[in-house]
């Protein structure tokens, strides 16, 4: 059961890469990239399931909090203003 | 100094546009305020390394060590109240909210998988106003974080005279008062409890 | 039994994970997809997680997921702020079916 919801979010994660690919304004690319950070998480707390070690959540952890801080600094870029104001 | 002070920015939430003042968050910072950011940065640290029924004594104290620094550092961006999170209403509440939070995000989510799986994709977008009651930071932002998880709508901005820009996939009404009805009238009565 | 639900539950959040990604192909622009794909791959997430608290019950593993579900539901939503407030100011125009605009009226 858990390899069908791998196999799931395989092909969420291959409809993002095709709106990365082709997403017609740059803020498109954007959404997809966070959303594949997000699904990546979701990856993560799968395998801990299956191979049922803890450390996998906390690599799940650790790469939601440095993607969310990723898409701030990607909007702020989109707004045309500078890191640090 | 080391951040100048911007007059117009959008600071309704600490970290992504509110210019922090440096001098007044580690110069005088308010006992209780630290005792704030101390016990909730405890509390995750303890959450993260659980099992301490054999207690590890190295462990909780290099994370009180940890929570007391960061805590001294961060009083100036935590919330500018912290004595009413000793409230136990509040607490009663904020697991209301909690379960009213779940029921709308199933609703939104059956909503988002009609529209997306129906062969013609039925939207109707727009982007609305919507004036909110709310006066504290922390209140207006789980509303605009509870407005983006409910049916239909995001938030897209907020202004200082506390009007909220809403995307709504569906609109119904583009009059103030009626979407205001529509949007954030489902949230705005539990958050003024428990936030004010 | 609890292994059950828990799996049950991690199928619903990889169902909800897929139409927000299918979401995200068919809807017309950048608010419609930065939305639905954020409602749903958030709630899907967070379904995940509470399949594995379910399935591992109290233990590290359920309570690192207990975090991620806070952590998600709360960064997730501002992300999606963020991302669209700075589409708008970088003048990307709403669809063209849309109804109205009040924000690049009232800027």
């Amino acid at each position: 059961m858990i390899e069908f919801a791998l196999s799931l979010l395989t092909v969420s994660a291959f409809l993002c890469l095709f709106r990365i690919g082709s997403g017609p304004t740059p803020a498109d690319r954007m959404v997809a990239i966070d959303i594949l950070g997000i699904l990546v998480v979701g990856f993560c707390a799968l395998f801990a399931v299956i191979t049922d070690r803890a450390f996998y959540l906390n690599i799940a952890l650790a790469w939601g909090l440095l993607s969310f801080i990723g898409t701030t600094a990607l909007a702020k870029y989109l707004e045309g203003k500078k890191f640090d104001e | 100094m080391l951040y100048r002070k911007a007059p117009n920015t959008h600071n309704w939430y600490s970290g992504y546009n509110k210019v922090i003042n440096v001098e007044e968050a580690t110069e005088k910072p308010k006992i209780s305020k630290v005792v704030f950011v101390f016990a909730v940065t405890l509390a995750v640290w303890l959450l993260f390394t659980w099992p301490f029924a054999p207690v590890d004594w190295a462990t909780i104290i290099a994370g009180s060590i940890i929570s007391l620094i960061s805590g001294t550092i961060l009083a100036g961006v935590a919330t500018q109240h912290p004595i009413k999170a000793l409230n136990p209403v509040r607490y009663f509440w904020a697991a209301c909210y909690v379960f009213a939070l779940a029921w709308w995000v199933m609703v939104a989510n059956l909503d988002v998988a009609f529209r997306v799986l129906h062969p013609d994709v039925p939207i109707n977008p727009g982007i609305v106003k919507v004036k909110t009651k709310l006066k504290s930071d922390s209140a207006k932002t789980a509303l605009a974080n509870s407005i983006t998880l409910t049916p239909g709508t995001m938030t897209v901005d907020l202004s200082d005279e506390g009007h909220l820009y809403v995307h709504w996939i569906n609109i119904s009404s583009t009059e103030v008062e009626e979407a205001t009805r529509e949007v954030v009238g489902r949230f705005e009565w539990l958050l003024r409890r428990i936030f004010e | 039994m609890s292994e059950i639900a828990g799996q049950a539950i991690i199928i619903i959040g990889a169902l909800f994970n897929l139409f927000g990604c299918i979401g995200l192909i068919r809807l017309p622009d950048v608010y419609n997809r930065l939305q639905g794909a954020t409602k749903c791959v958030t709630l899907g997430t967070c379904s995940i997680m509470l399949g594995v608290l379910i399935s591992a019950g109290v233990s590290p593993t359920g309570m690192k997921a207990l975090a991620a579900i806070v952590f998600i539901a709360i960064t997730a939503p501002t992300a999606a702020h963020a991302l669209s407030r700075g589409a708008h100011k970088s003048g990307i125009p709403l669809w063209e079916g849309s109804v109205v605009d009040k924000y690049e009226e009232e800027k």
